[in-house]
């Protein structure tokens, strides 16, 4: 057993504790706007925040994470960065098939936590883990500046 | 061959005939720097260093070569890159030399050890002769074999026998001229096989002589990590202070506590023995991973903790490598960076490094992925560094898989350059200057052809 | 989300337009197709004739209009990020004059009959035709339900329709005061109305949503992780399953030892043949049993198979005559004449995985004699028919419920995925999610084929085309698919791109030869054939330009007289990318011009090697000519989207085989682009009224041809091979 904080709640799981975070929230937890990728921290489709900041899911073992905040895609809207960074996504339509967005998302909020004004350097070293195959990068970046200056 | 490459030859023969001979006088035994002399193993009073440790004394004679067989890592070096164990077909590239491969050590008749008889196999681990009467090279690490008791030696060809005979014949080597000649072998076993079984020291402690054993006799440290000579031998007069071997540096493991294990603790040291990591000191990879994980992880807690007593006792051997740094990089990737250095490797790492290994170098997902303190980071050469990037880690251990992708086949040369340079600088003391032809140089090194 | 087919087998065999209750209720209206698009097949050069626009409605399902105003569409495309959903929408919103906030698109049922493409008669989200399959067809069934409920309006005010118009969902009698109903309202009266056989369709200038960028339908839940795709799939009793397929096509799992998995509780092992798999309550748990695993395979003949043989054979097959596709002149006769001005070339392609963001994955639960599955598939009827083969029974005994694509690429046309999932299903009780790693998924695809091509070429003495020869040797896709071999050697598929003589070349003769590949499995891949001719066309081009020199753009311009759009296209990239302005040294622009999917577009990339040989795009400017547009900042996204994914396999792509065996295994050694290599984009858009023309495809098949170009231009080194060698450029090898 396995206590976890997900957006806010406290979850309790029957899960091993080398088990990543990643396939605890989607088949356990039942939160799946989290994706799995390549399961190798290649990609970034799996990226969730601990404490605001981003780590890949899919290699972060559930019992390693004791009781640091998780936050997932389901919910960062709440949380004012968030929700600045999914209205620019969708103001400049950011996304095609989607599936890489939860994590370009998360870590894309996650910059802005830490980086209030990014520029293109900061946006490379932020999301240069995070893979499109339908190459959406080109928007991606305009939103993200876009999210910046709104306040 | 012409009259002046005979003459070359004879002339090379010559030189390195006279070089053996200077070294010889030179070079000390394995344990020699203890203080204390030693004496024959029959005459020593105290506990018997050899054999199994006391856990697997009423074991079954298989398990006790098992244990053995472990302890010596045959298997690390008679393997083939993904073959059956034992079956050989390894290969060692070395420069100038050339590249040869293991053997078949499967009970195979035709190909393997089965025909072997108890004296054959004794020759072969203790005088580096095979049963055809040809020498082997000591690509063998019959040199540090032979202080094998024969009981131990033969309860391991007991164990060997036991496993499913592979018919893998031997894969022949390609050698440079004059090395493909293995009678020059008698030569050098002349100066350089000591050809005598373990002595123990009586005034060394109980502990000292099992590690010592466990380190010499059976886990051969010194041929990777004590520096060679011009012959190829181990010298012994800068025991343990780190070497280049297979490609992968062996870091220095004598007690200097800037270069060597002095300022790691006993329970850093045992943790990183048994189980190929200690925290705040990274992970074991290469060839240290597989010797971690196909033997030490075997050893029981007092055998690892005789390693520890031996390994401590090892004098002081200066390198030039620089202090580990301890501290974690600065969060920001704009922060912490030299400024000289080629901008992949930033880019490189922004991609397929950070994720897991975080701009800091503490990794948020796994303590094995932590680069601060490591030595390979710390090293400026750089060379475990991209040959891990360049292969990757896959290790399966007790504590579960370790696993680094390998990025070798996607990325070229100058960029792995780039990225080792560039980690090396964030995380390191010092930050390499490897270029594409270092890399290329690695990877052939380390080739399974 | 989505209706049954069962449901839908049932309405639509309902021979009357009936208020329907199983998609929400409402008004339902849909389409007869006929051979609407005959004229498009006969060949590409055809397709700018203007559709015919006669379409016979009848009762099928499209539309839904329940009570309260709010309408479902059922789309009969796949989204897999093209934005289909929307665009279709926009279409049919239009013409029925409802506003797309009231508007849910959702999974049309796995019918061809009645949501076939009007080009294809099958359901296939393919080949960039999802606009040019149903531009018409949509927007008569959104006028024809427009009509019956403005109908439905006059019949209950007794006026005259014509006085009557209509506005967001409601139809308003201006003449009385501008009273209003609602089409909730009127949907049931409606819908007894016999359907309206010659609906005018909007003009222009009427328009609404078509032309416009609105927002896409399908993206406010793909911000919130609410989106659902296949790998999202959850229910009581579901169990989940990893795999591993023999890593040999053709191969043979031998030996299973399972004895550390006996340890492991909760799972159960599967053994099909080929395909070891492992189930249990969560993916974690299956894969680590999977893992666990030692399996032997037997890889029977492909295993001694590798990429230097493959190459061997392909470049061997190469060099034999092929099949004549086209043929206009003589220009085997002409070339040789023309020893002197002439070039002789051979491109070569590799394997490629199509690696979508969302691995493979399936839900099967096999229960009454069929099954009820679950998953993303561009091929829905397909991904039944399948299920039923595998299954002995028939598509009847298949409930298919479709979801989002994380991404198409033409790997999910393939239906393996549906195959193995049911066939691991069927050895488990109740409902199993088979899920496949990202390794499995590379290894395992449908390989975009390595092509050679083998091609001639001569000018006459104004430095204009004379002959050209272009002889294609690949796998042809439709051959592995439909296990047929080819009518008379020749690949339809295979050709577009090659044979259209754009350039107006006097002697012109395409081939195409057949040589499929061993040890690997071929699909189609985003750009299907174009990927291939176009890139070998258009490298040619730059070559001849080079070898009378002339600059790459005058060159073409100077032979596109008899293609005015296309010719437009490159004088205006030109002109937008400031072609012959100064670059700094190493760096060089290209120019690709391209005519295919019914679409021309021009792309001038600019591009910079340095001395280790590494290229870097600087930025890349498209002028696309797509017809008649339904939503423009959906085409400029494709446009940017494909660029990219054919830069990544311009500069990384490359499948290769050892031991039978494929190297590539994850995203570190099957590389993928990343936003710190992604390069500005612009893309500019033709106002057109042509017909559309595809969108998905052409950005991608327009990337690799342009950085070669540009590359060449930046170093004076030609590749004829991709990827691109980062040791030729940096002189390291010879090319
Ligand atoms: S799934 Fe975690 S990074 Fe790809
Ligand atoms: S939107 Fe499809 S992978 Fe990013």
């Amino acid at each position: 057993m396995v206590t976890l904080q997900i957006n806010g709640q406290s979850h309790t799981i029957d899960a091993p504790d080398d088990m990543p975070l990643l396939w605890a929230l989607r088949d356990i937890v039942g939160l799946t706007g989290t994706k799995f990728g390549c399961g190798i921290a290649q990609c970034g489709a799996c990226t969730v925040h601990l404490d605001g900041k981003a780590v890949r899911s899919c290699l972060l073992p559930v019992g390693s994470i004791g009781n640091r905040a998780i936050t997932t895609i389901e919910a960062v809207g709440e949380t004012p960065n968030g929700a600045k960074i999914q209205k620019a996504w969708l103001d400049i339509e950011v996304v095609q098939c989607g599936y890489c967005q939860s994590g370009q998302i998360m870590s894309a909020t996650a910059l802005l936590n830490r980086t209030p004004n990014p520029d293109d350097s900061d946006i490379d070293a932020a999301m240069a883990g995070n893979i499109c195959r339908c190459g959406t990068y080109v928007r991606i970046r305009q939103a993200i500046k876009n999210a910046a200056k709104t306040a | 061959m012409s009259m002046k490459r005979f003459g070359i030859a004879i002339a090379i023969i010559a030189i390195v005939g006279l070089l053996f001979a200077a070294w010889m006088v030179l070079i000390p035994g394995p344990t020699a720097f203890a203080s204390g002399s030693s004496v024959a193993l029959a005459d020593y009073t105290g506990p018997n260093p050899a054999g199994v440790p006391k856990e697997l004394a009423s074991a079954d004679p298989i398990a006790r070569g098992e244990y053995l067989a472990h302890a010596a890592d045959c298997v690390a070096c008679h393997t083939a890159q993904g073959g059956q164990p034992y079956a050989g077909g390894f290969a060692f590239n070395l420069p100038v030399i050339g590249t040869m491969y293991s053997t078949n050590i499967t009970p195979d008749k035709e190909t393997g050890i089965g025909n072997y008889t108890d004296q054959q196999f004794l020759d072969a681990l203790h005088k580096g002769i095979r049963n055809d009467g040809q020498n082997l090279y000591p690509g063998m690490s019959y040199a540090s074999y032979t202080y094998m008791t024969d009981a131990d030696a033969l309860a391991i060809k007991a164990y060997l026998f036991t496993l499913p005979a592979v018919h893998a014949p031997a894969r022949e080597n390609r050698l440079a001229w004059p090395f493909n000649n293995r009678s020059l072998m008698a030569f050098w076993n002349a100066f350089y096989n000591a050809d005598q079984r373990f002595r123990p020291n009586p005034t060394q402690s109980a502990d000292w002589n099992r590690g010592a054993y466990l380190a010499e006799a059976m886990g051969h440290c010194g041929e990777c990590h004590t520096p060679r000579n011009l012959a190829f031998a181990l010298n012994n007069q800068r025991k343990f202070a780190g070497a280049l071997t297979a490609g992968w540096r062996a870091y220095n493991v004598s007690s200097d506590a800037k270069a060597g294990l002095g300022a790691w603790s006993d329970n850093d040291l045992a943790t990183y023995l048994s189980t190929g990591h200690a925290d705040g000191h990274g992970g074991a990879a290469g060839p240290m991973g597989e010797a971690s994980d196909n033997s030490l992880t075997f050893l029981t807690a007092g055998d690892i903790h005789a390693l520890v007593v031996y390994l401590r006792s090892v004098p002081a051997q200066d390198t030039d490598l620089p202090r580990t740094v301890n501290v974690p990089a600065p969060a920001s990737h704009r922060e912490g960076v030299t400024a000289d250095l080629d901008p992949r490797g930033e880019k490189i790492f922004a991609g397929a490094c950070a994720s897991c290994h975080d701009w800091t170098g503490i990794s948020p997902l796994s303590k094995y992925a932590t680069l601060t303190g490591v030595r390979a980071v710390n090293d400026p050469s750089a060379t475990n560094v991209a040959q891990t990037v360049i292969n990757g880690v896959d290790r399966k251990t007790a504590q579960g898989r370790i696993f680094m992708p390998a990025f070798g086949d996607a990325y070229s040369n100058d960029e792995i350059a780039a990225v080792s340079n560039y980690v090396t600088a964030r995380f390191g003391a010092q930050g390499a200057r490897m270029t594409e032809k270092n890399i290329a140089s690695l990877r052939k090194q380390v080739a399974q052809q | 989300m989505s209706i049954s087919a069962k449901d839908a087998a049932d309405l639509s065999r309902r021979n009357f337009l009936k208020v329907g209750t199983a998609a929400g209720g409402g008004l339902m209206l849909g389409f007869q197709v006929g051979d609407a698009f005959a004229q498009e097949k006969k060949g590409a050069a055809e397709a700018a004739a203007p559709a015919p626009a006669k379409y016979v409605l009848n009762p099928n399902a499209f539309i839904a209009i329940a009570p309260d105003g709010k309408i479902s569409f059922q789309i009969p495309q796949e989204e897999m990020g093209q934005g289909v959903y929307t665009s279709l929408s926009q279409l049919l919103a239009d013409e029925l004059d409802v506003d797309l906030a009231n508007v849910t698109p959702l999974p049309a049922p796995p019918i061809d009959a009645i949501y076939g493409s009007p080009r294809s008669h099958r359901m296939s989200t393919g080949g960039s035709t999802s606009i040019r399959g149903f531009y018409t067809a949509l927007r008569q069934v959104g006028a024809s339900g427009r009509a019956m409920l403005v109908q439905a309006a006059a019949q209950q005010w007794k006026v005259d329709p014509a006085t009557l118009r209509t506005e967001s969902g409601q139809v308003i009698d201006d003449a009385h005061g501008g009273r209003k109903l609602s089409y909730g309202v009127l949907a049931p009266a409606a819908a007894k109305l016999p359907a309206p056989q010659d609906v005018k369709l909007k003009d222009d200038k009427d328009l609404k949503l078509i032309g416009k960028s609105v927002k896409r339908l399908d993206t406010p839940d793909k911000v919130n992780g609410k989106a659902q795709y296949g790998i999202d799939v959850r229910m009581d009793g579901l169990k989940i399953a990893a795999l591993a397929a023999s890593p040999v096509v053709g191969g043979k799992a031998v030996r299973v030892d399972d004895s550390k998995l006996k340890a492991m509780p909760g799972l159960q092992l599967v053994v099909l043949d080929d395909i070891v798999a492992v189930v249990g309550p969560h993916f974690w748990a299956a894969k680590k049993g999977l893992d666990s695993l030692d399996i032997t395979w037997d890889g029977g003949e492909n295993a001694t198979m590798d990429s230097a043989k493959m190459w061997q054979e392909l470049r061997a097959t190469s060099l034999k005559p092929g099949v004549v596709a086209k043929e206009d002149g003589d220009a085997p006769k002409n070339l040789s004449r023309a020893q002197d001005n002439r070039i002789d070339v051979a491109y070569e392609l590799p394997f490629l995985s199509h690696a979508p963001m969302e691995p493979q994955n399936f839900t099967v639960h096999v229960k009454n004699g069929g099954c009820e599955m679950w998953g993303g598939s561009q091929v829905q009827t397909s991904a039944v028919a399948a299920a039923a083969k595998t299954l002995n029974t028939t598509p009847d005994k298949i409930v298919f419920h479709n979801y989002m694509l994380g991404g198409g690429f033409g790997r999910r046309l393939d239906t393996d995925m549906v195959v193995k999932s049911v066939r691991i299903a069927q050895k488990v009780d109740g409902p199993v999610k088979v899920i496949w790693t990202r390794e499995e998924d590379i290894q395992q695809d449908m390989y975009r084929p390595a092509y050679r091509n083998v091609m001639s070429a001569n000018l006459d003495k104004n430095g204009k085309i004379d002959a050209w020869t272009h002889r294609i040797a690949g796998g042809a896709v439709s051959v592995r698919m439909s296990g047929k071999p080819l009518k008379g050697g020749l690949d339809r598929g295979s050709l577009e791109g090659a044979t259209e003589n754009n350039y107006g070349a006097p002697n012109f003769r395409v081939e195409f030869i057949e040589a499929p590949p061993k040890a690997l499995n071929i699909g189609y891949w985003r750009g299907v054939a174009p990927n291939n001719n176009v890139f070998a066309t258009e490298s040619l081009m730059d070559e001849l330009a080079l070898k009378v020199k002339k600059d790459p753009v005058a060159f073409r311009l100077a032979h596109l007289d008899g293609t005015p759009r296309l010719k437009a296209a490159v004088q205006l990239v030109a002109q937008r990318a400031n072609w012959g302005s100064a670059l700094p040294k190493r760096a060089g622009r290209g120019i690709c011009a391209q005519f295919a999917f019914g679409t021309y577009i021009a792309t001038v990339c600019e591009a910079e090697v340095d001395e280790g040989g590494h290229v870097r795009i600087r930025q890349v400017h498209s002028v696309i000519d797509a017809g008649r547009i339904v939503n423009p900042d959906t085409l400029m996204a494709q446009v940017q989207g494909g660029l990219m994914f054919g830069f990544t396999a311009a500069l990384y792509g490359d499948i290769t085989v050892k031991d039978g065996r494929v190297q590539q295994r994850n995203f570190n050694n099957y590389r993928i682009m990343r936003i710190n290599e992604a390069p500005p984009i612009d893309v500019h858009i033709v106002a057109s009224h042509e017909p559309s023309g595809g969108i998905g495809e052409p950005g991608c098949t327009a990337g690799p041809p342009s950085l070669v170009n540009a590359v060449a231009a930046a170093t004076g080194i030609r590749l004829r091979k991709l990827p691109i060698d980062r040791d030729i450029l940096a002189g390291r090898k010879i090319a």
